[in-house]
């Protein structure tokens, strides 16, 4: 474990891991284990406090890269990947995981996956424009799915389960986000999406809202109990809808995209992304707006320099106390100087880009840590 | 170089800071595949984003060509006469002939510019991003650098030719 350098205290603990991208991560629901994508490969780590993470399984099935990995509330790992095939992991008792393929029927890569919050059954989105919802079937002892095809007309991004286990959103690259019903016979009761204000019937695969936002939505979460759900799209904005009122939309600070959202509290939301470190935002009476920077790096000069038009060089030069032509030469050619490599090394935890935030710890209904995980083959732990 | 040059740069900067958010993004055309989706004929419009293009004079252009898991970056070298012309030529060839040692330069430009880059997700996920945009503004600016001094130096040594050529008919 390593503690990061920088003032701002919101940085908790950075492992780094592995040198290849990590695209997802997962932690179990004890935070005893850690699940992270690493090339075509899933490896387990155990977790305990102020040690660093500890290797002890390597998934490796897959012969592409792994796109997503989840944890369900019993432990087991699904992961999903490239190679269009996903497959859960039944932990057995001396450590090892017992692969099991799920029979998704896609002929593209499989992109984003999670579990259903009981645990039962998951979604996984595709680059196949479907969703396969996959649920176990005893008779035949394995993981078999439904589709969700219409009316999607490119790659699934990204998808979120409502508390209720059936409403399922989902964004992707056609830059719609759409809720589908994910209601499956015999698993799921009438009773859990009784009163729901989305609708009245929920057939599987029904279409029950959607909105355009015209850009990649790269994540999407439910607030369950406020039966709301927030975007992040391509064109730097997060979005919140509900079942009744249009989109509140908030413009990134820096205008870089964000990947990842998660839901601090009911008004809150932090998202992480291209701009490298967690942003917070929250909804006042005005609607949604920035809060505050995680963890931003004080001196990112190398564009402050050409953004600043050089100013704190030229003010430097006025106290030489050469002759004039040579101070005005030099005035030129310095103005002339720009984009220049500063050594300045990069002070945010994370290196490169966020791509995926999961809430770590929670205390009375907020969420007080989240962690993430970047390009840069680092999982960084934030506190709120 | 002259004061006009830093709003180009800039300008350049900008645009490639937010063209490169690039994704891991696998084929939906092609099974198993993941290609950079700019390079490839395709019929998925949503995946290919609004090309870009600066210009400074008609000389000095830059053409950004953003996709969903790749840039395309294309430059147009200043020529200003004949030999910059060749001068030019001869230098991005011998640049495109090592591409492999260059990582994100394309083998051949794009008709009508004189270099192309192609940066994939691969190279943000192994490079900084902002390294990366660093490279290329520096490169822009040094090439028109180094094409005046190649410049120079040929005219030097054509006049030492001339010269020793000519002695030769002097009494």
């Amino acid at each position: 474990m390593s503690f990061s350098n920088s003032k701002d205290k919101s940085v908790v603990a950075v492992y780094k891991l592995v040198k290849a991208p990590i695209y997802s991560h997962c932690f179990s629901q004890d935070k005893s284990i850690l699940a992270v994508t690493c090339e075509t490969d899933c490896l387990v780590y155990r977790v305990s406090n102020n040690t660093p993470p500890v290797l002890f399984a390597t998934l490796k099935d897959h012969d592409k890269t792994i796109t997503a990995v989840d944890i369900s509330i019993h432990g087991r790992i699904v992961t999903c990947s490239q190679d269009r095939n996903a497959y859960v992991w039944e932990p057995l008792s001396d450590g090892t995981y017992k692969p099991t393929l799920v029979l998704l029927r896609i002929n593209r890569a499989a992109t984003s996956v999670t579990w259903a919050p009981n645990g039962y059954k998951f979604a996984v989105g595709s680059s196949a424009r479907i969703i396969a919802v996959c649920y176990y079937e005893h008779e035949n002892n394995w993981w078999v799915s439904k589709h969700i095809k219409k009316p999607i007309k490119s790659t699934i991004n990204c998808l979120s389960w409502h508390a209720n286990g059936v409403l399922l959103a989902a964004g992707g690259t056609d830059g719609f986000m759409r809720v589908f019903s994910g209601f499956i016979k015999g698993l799921d009761s009438k009773e859990s999406v009784a009163g729901s204000p989305w609708g009245q019937k929920f057939p599987f695969g029904c279409l029950i809202r959607e909105w355009y936002q015209g850009s990649y939505i790269h994540d999407v979460e439910w607030r369950s109990q406020m039966e709301r759900i927030a975007y992040v799209a391509h064109d730097g904005t997060l979005n919140v809808v509900d079942y009744q009122s249009p989109v509140q939309s908030v413009n990134a600070p820096e205008g870089l995209p964000y990947r990842s959202l998660v839901w601090i509290n009911d008004h809150e939301i932090v998202c992480g992304g291209y701009s490298c470190h967690p942003v917070l935002f929250s909804e006042a009476s005005e609607g949604w707006k920035f809060a505050k920077n995680l963890d931003k790096s004080d001196n990112n000069k190398s564009s402050a320099l050409t953004a600043s038009g050089n100013a704190d060089e030229l003010s430097g030069n006025n106290d030489e106390s050469s002759t004039f032509g040579i101070s005005a030469l030099r005035k030129f050619k310095e103005l002339d100087l720009k984009g220049k490599v500063s050594t300045d090394v990069q002070e945010s935890a994370h290196e490169n880009a966020i791509v995926e935030l999961r809430p770590f710890a929670e205390s009375n209904g907020q969420i007080t840590q989240v962690s993430s995980c970047g390009l840069d083959g680092k999982i960084v732990i934030y506190t709120i | 170089m002259s004061q006009s040059l830093r709003p180009y740069l800039t300008a350049v900067r900008y645009s490639l800071e937010a063209a490169l958010t690039l994704s891991n993004f696998s084929s939906q055309e092609v099974e198993r595949h993941n290609r950079p989706e700019v390079e490839v004929p395709n019929t998925s419009a949503e995946l290919l984003l609004q090309p870009m293009h600066i210009s400074r004079n008609e000389n000095e252009q830059v053409l950004i060509e953003p996709s969903v898991n790749s840039v395309r970056m294309s430059l147009m070298v200043k020529q200003a006469d004949e030999i910059e012309q060749i001068l030019v030529h001869k230098f991005t060839r011998f640049l495109e002939q090592r591409a492999e040692a260059f990582y994100i330069l394309r083998r051949v430009p794009i008709p009508g510019y004189s270099i192309s880059f192609l940066i994939t997700n691969k190279h943000t996920e192994s490079m900084k991003t902002g390294k990366l945009v660093d490279f290329i503004i520096e490169f822009m600016e040094d090439v028109d650098k180094e094409i005046s001094e190649i410049k120079l130096f040929l005219n030097a040594r054509a006049r030492f030719v001339a010269e020793a050529y000519l002695d030769e008919f002097v009494y």
